[in-house]
Order: C-alpha cells, then sequence, then structure tokens
C-alpha cells in the first residue's frame, strides 16, 4: 500500500500539494485526474519519492519513502514521467532492457532479455525492436518507456510480501485509440497481479472505464475520491475543471460517460462567456 | 509477466553486445600497435628492435656506451612518454565520456565546462610563478607540485560550477554546462594575463606547454600520475550502470535505482582527477574528449559498458598516434601535440554539431 498523508509540496514559496491524503492500495488501479496545474504530476513524483514533501510523509507499506535507498524504491516500484528525451543513440529493445539494469541484478542475463522482449509485445512494439529511438514518433516512444517500466517491475527481484507500484504519469498522451486502451489493460493486468497502479489522465472516460479508484485534484487539493460512479457527477466534475460537464449513463452499470458542453455545440445565445481577442484576429 | 520465461529469438541485442565486445577487442589490438609506434618512432632512430637487448644491459649493469644510449632512448625517454600517453589519452576520452553522460549531452567535454582551462590555470600559475610566490608550493610538493596544482585548478574549477548549479540543492545540468563555459573563459583571461606578464623563456614555455606536449615526460611524472590513473580504474565500474540511467534523465535513473546526487559528486571528482592529471603532464590537449566517445557510441552502441572501456582504450591509442606524428612530422623538432590533435578533432567536433543540426541527434 503506498500513502500520501498530509503532504504539502511548496515551490519557490507555491503550494504545488496542499495538505492531500491518498491511498494507492495494490489490486487496484487508481486513477488521478484534474485541470492543468492541479498537481497530479507533483503528487506522482511524491509518490515515487522523487519530490521531497516539505511537509507531511508519503509511505510504502507503512514506512516512510525517505527511509528507502533509490535502489530499494526501484525494485518495488517502477515509473513513466511525462517526457522523457534521450539524445543518445540507442535502439528499442535497448531501452526497454535499460529497465532491467536495477542495482542488485542483472540486465545481461538471459532471464532480464526474455522479460524485455515480453514487455515489447506487450505495448504492441515487437517490429519497432531495431529501430533508432530518437527516429520513433511520440506514441512510439512513450510506448517504449511504458516497455520499460513493466520489465523493470517483472525483472527486478524482491521479497515475497513487499508489495510493487506502477506509477503511470499521462501515458495515453499521446496514443491512439487502440493503443489507449492497450496500455492501460497492460496497467490493469498489473492491477490484477497486485500491484499497485496510479495512473494520470486527462481523459475522463478513459479513467471512468479503466480505473478502479479516482482522485480529483483541484488546485493542489484532493476535491474527491472513490469509485468513477460515485465520484463522477455533473456538480463535482464542473467545479474540477470549471466548466460545465454533464455525465451520461452508458450500457455498462457503473461507468459513466461523460460530456463537456463544449462551446462550440451550444446555442449562440448560451455562448455567453466566449471570449474574444481583437489583436490576435487582426 | 511474473516468472514465465518466453521462448523468444534474442536478436540484435546479443548481436550489439557481440559488436561491443568486439569493438573492445579491437580497441586492445590498436592501442598495442599505438604502443608499439610510440616505442619505436622517434627522432634519433633507435627502434623498438633494440628494447630486449637494451632491458637486458640495464638489468646486467652493462656499461657499452651504445646500448647506454639505447638504453637512455628507450628506457628513460620513450618508455615514460608512452606510458604518459596512454594515461593522458586514457584519462580524457573517460573524462568526455562520463560528462557526456552525467549532462545527456554528446558534445559535452571537459575542455568545454572550462575544468580543464580551471586545471590550466593551476599549472601556469605554478610555472610561471613556480620559483617566486609559489616557492613554498613547489618545495613542498616537489614532483607532485605541478599535478597537484592542475589537479587542484581543475577540481577547483569543479566545486565552483557545482556552487553555481547546485544552489537549490539540485545540481541543474543546463546551468552546469553554461556557467562551465564562462567559467573556462575567466580561466583563460588569466592564463593569459600570467603569460602576459611572464619573461620570454617562460613564455615559451607557457605557450607550449599550453598547446600541449609530452616531450617532457619522465619517470618522476608517471609516478606522480600513479594515483590518479588508480583512482579513475577503481571509480570506473561503479558509474557504468548509473551512467547508462543518466542517459534518459536523473529523474529516470532515479527511477531505475540510481542515488543520483552521489553519483554526480563522484563522477565530477573523477573527471576533475583525470583532467587535472592529464593537464598537468600533457598541457591542453583537446577534443579527444568528444572525437573517441562518438567513435566507440557510433561502432557499438551508447551503452557505456562499452562505450567507458571503448573510449580509454581509444583515447589511449588517438593520443599515442597524435604524439608520434607530432614526433615525426617535423623532425627532429616537434610539433605541439594539441595542434595534432585539434586538427583531427576540430573538423569531427564540426561534423557532431552539422548533424545535431540536422536532426541526426536531438
Amino acid at each position: 500500500m503506498l500513502e500520501a498523508r498530509a503532504v504539502t509540496v511548496e515551490r519557490r514559496g507555491r503550494k504545488l500539494l496542499d495538505d492531500v491524503y491518498v491511498k494507492v492500495p495494490p489490486g487496484r488501479v487508481t486513477a488521478i485526474v484534474g485541470a492543468n496545474g492541479s498537481g497530479k504530476s507533483t503528487l506522482m513524483k511524491a509518490l515515487a519519492g522523487e519530490m521531497k514533501p516539505c511537509d507531511g510523509d508519503v509511505l510504502l507499506d507503512g514506512r516512510n519513502l525517505k527511509a528507502f535507498t533509490a535502489a530499494d524504491l526501484a525494485r518495488r516500484r517502477a515509473m513513466v514521467p511525462q517526457a522523457t528525451s534521450l539524445s543518445f543513440p540507442f535502439i528499442v529493445i535497448e531501452v526497454v532492457r535499460l529497465g532491467a539494469s536495477v542495482p542488485g541484478f542483472d540486465a545481461i542475463t538471459t532471464r532480464a532479455h526474455a522479460i524485455a522482449e515480453e514487455a515489447l509485445l506487450a505495448v504492441d512494439l515487437a517490429a519497432f525492436r531495431e529501430r533508432l529511438y530518437y527516429e520513433l514518433s511520440g506514441g512510439e516512444k512513450q510506448r517504449v518507456h511504458i516497455a520499460r517500466a513493466l520489465c523493470q517491475l517483472a525483472a527486478a527481484t524482491r521479497g515475497p510480501q513487499d508489495s510493487a507500484m506502477l506509477l503511470l504519469d499521462e501515458p495515453t498522451a499521446s496514443l491512439d485509440l487502440p493503443h489507449q486502451a492497450l496500455v492501460l489493460d497492460q496497467a490493469r493486468q498489473q492491477a490484477e497481479a497486485g500491484r499497485a497502479v496510479a495512473v494520470v489522465l486527462h481523459d475522463l472516460n478513459l479513467a471512468a472505464a479503466w480505473a478502479d479508484e479516482l482522485i480529483v485534484l483541484k488546485s493542489g487539493r484532493v476535491l474527491a475520491r472513490g469509485a468513477p460512479a460515485a465520484v463522477f457527477n455533473d456538480a463535482l466534475l464542473s467545479e474540477a475543471y470549471g466548466c460545465p460537464i454533464r455525465t451520461n449513463a452508458t450500457p455498462a452499470p457503473g461507468t459513466p460517460y461523460l460530456l463537456p458542453h463544449l462551446l462550440r455545440l451550444l446555442p449562440h445565445a448560451a455562448r455567453r462567456d466566449r471570449r474574444t481577442f481583437p489583436s490576435l484576429l487582426s | 509477466m511474473q516468472d514465465a520465461t518466453p521462448a523468444l529469438p534474442l536478436r540484435a541485442t546479443v548481436d550489439r553486445e557481440v559488436t561491443g565486445a568486439r569493438v573492445i577487442a579491437g580497441s586492445v589490438a590498436v592501442l598495442v600497435i599505438a604502443l608499439f609506434l610510440s616505442l619505436s618512432v622517434g627522432a634519433t632512430g633507435v627502434t623498438l628492435s633494440s628494447l630486449p637487448r637494451a632491458a637486458w644491459g640495464a638489468i646486467q649493469g652493462s656499461t657499452d656506451p651504445v646500448l647506454a644510449r639505447e638504453q637512455l632512448i628507450l628506457l628513460g625517454i620513450r618508455l615514460p612518454r608512452t606510458i604518459l600517453g596512454l594515461f593522458v589519452g586514457a584519462a580524457l576520452g573517460v573524462a568526455g565520456t562520463m560528462m557526456q553522460g552525467l549532462f545527456r549531452n554528446p558534445l559535452a567535454d571537459p575542455g568545454i565546462v572550462g575544468v580543464s582551462s580551471g586545471a590550466a590555470l593551476a599549472a601556469v600559475a605554478t610555472i610561471a610563478l613556480g620559483n617566486g610566490l609559489f616557492l613554498p608550493w613547489t618545495r613542498a610538493f616537489g614532483v607532485y607540485a605541478l599535478p597537484f596544482a592542475a589537479f587542484l585548478g581543475g577540481f577547483a574549477t569543479t566545486i565552483l560550477l557545482v556552487a553555481i548549479a547546485g544552489r537549490q540543492g539540485q545540481m541543474m545540468v543546463g546551468t552546469l554546462l553554461l556557467a562551465g563555459i564562462a567559467i573556462g573563459a575567466i580561466a583563460g583571461a588569466l592564463t593569459g594575463l600570467i603569460a602576459y606578464a611572464s619573461d620570454d623563456r617562460e613564455l615559451r614555455d607557457l605557450t607550449l606547454w599550453s598547446m600541449g606536449s609530452l616531450s617532457g615526460a619522465s619517470w618522476p611524472k608517471v609516478v606522480a600520475i600513479l594515483p590518479f590513473a588508480l583512482l579513475v580504474l577503481i571509480v570506473l565500474p561503479k558509474v557504468i550502470r548509473a551512467l547508462n540511467g543518466f542517459l534518459l534523465g536523473e529523474a529516470e535513473a532515479f527511477h531505475l535505482g540510481v542515488d543520483t546526487e552521489r553519483i554526480k559528486r563522484l563522477v565530477i571528482l573523477t573527471t576533475a582527477a583525470a583532467v587535472g592529471a592529464a593537464v598537468a603532464v600533457a598541457g591542453v590537449v583537446g577534443f579527444v574528449g568528444i572525437v573517441v566517445p562518438h567513435l566507440v557510441r557510433l561502432l557499438a552502441g551508447p551503452d557505456h559498458r562499452f562505450v567507458l572501456p571503448g573510449s580509454a582504450l581509444l583515447g589511449a591509442s588517438l593520443l599515442l598516434v597524435a604524439d608520434v606524428i607530432a614526433r615525426m612530422i617535423v623532425r627532429p623538432a616537434e610539433l605541439p601535440l594539441g595542434i595534432v590533435m585539434a586538427a583531427v578533432g576540430a573538423p569531427v567536433f564540426l561534423h557532431l554539431v552539422l548533424r545535431r543540426g540536422i536532426g541526426g541527434v536531438e
């Protein structure tokens, strides 16, 4: 179980996270949603141990993250950040195999190799195996890093009672529809295998469809927590995003479907809050 | 994806492992040839074939004047020169590779971020002021005075860089690179100032020295750099995995279990030590740290398991061959090593910059 207790993160006097309590339980997919700048990535970084909270604690199985060494953590947690750049001529499989280069076991073993190959298959990149990483498209690069994280979780050895976590920061941001589903399905499978999965998502419908639990952030605070059907209601989401949102029922019970009131679709009379900028149009 | 290991073919990765091993083996062979050349070639026409005779004579305590001359040339001049060349080339190759890995930038180099300039400034000050202001220093350290001063110069520069770039508790790599360029320029200006204030004899020493040369090689210098060479050898295997992680980014390295702050300190100190010692015995020799790792990456890929040892071996080879060229081209006089290196290295550097420009490397 990964837990944030009263976590506050400040940068240059601005509170990015303010007294945040969240739990990322094993065996479940927890989606973190919220508007831009609401603190989603900061929360992920705090949960990963990458960003130290100014106040409060992040606990892994009841033990403070500060007490773990980087190597200890790497054996129990894999993370895919929002963006990663790489200026050196690695081929795809080599980047995936870097996931198995956690201290304490050997990335060169046959087992690590085999795991890397399977991770590549899992994100549908087998055909890209020998391609140069920096020549890939954005979505392909994103999947390489997801494969790297899957490889890290599978290859890193840990004690039988030690849980493991997968943290994904906007893993679907540049993916096409089938690959969004593919990646989230992989995340679900990790959860079903007993791992704690936390994933930042912008697409609320993906969050509703794939997550067991939702955490809605607004301005660095937790606005709501719970199952999608309980959390997603018009008033709450409209407040979280500052725009009118309507929840609809889907054929799948318990999975709401959301429609933002896109200005373009509203009748002209209702477009009162449309803002125009004359200097941009001249 | 638990413990089941699927029976998948292991193709290119294994191939690249084999290529890497081959590149290392090839580099060893090239180094052997370079060592042979460096011991065989010189202004006097004494060749390597005299070595067994000279060595045997030295053991027996022979007083034959012909043998004594061969002994002096081979064992007293060329052997220490070759060992120094070996160290300087390997140190610069390794330092370049480490900095590029840490800064995630294939153009980073101790020469570019000012570490060489800082080491050079301290060494120039020791040469020019060694009998005046710095007399206690030169008295206290003897043969170690110059390498120590250069090491301290490189070290001080590095500390300054870290202090500037690490103000927020975490090192900002971009700031480090830019601050390095500024500090390098300041060190260069101070070096120029000392040169301006020097007399003609010192000036000639300084000029030659600031262009790099192995002509002053001697056994005491070999002894002086020994601890630094050992330090580099000890650190090298400890940073390979970490530097691979760093190529993805500092945060990613941390996610992969790298103690990033410790590795940054270790790499920076080692680089300062290696560059400081190299500058102290050979003066400022540029481009080895850029050209050699780039070449190894082209051949073996960017994995530091191959790039670090490969750069050490090929760096040593390149420096030795450049030194042989410097010795031969205007025989019996000598060209400064830095000139030969720059003539080879600058075009390669330019090629790298152009390739980056058209999107070959991000």
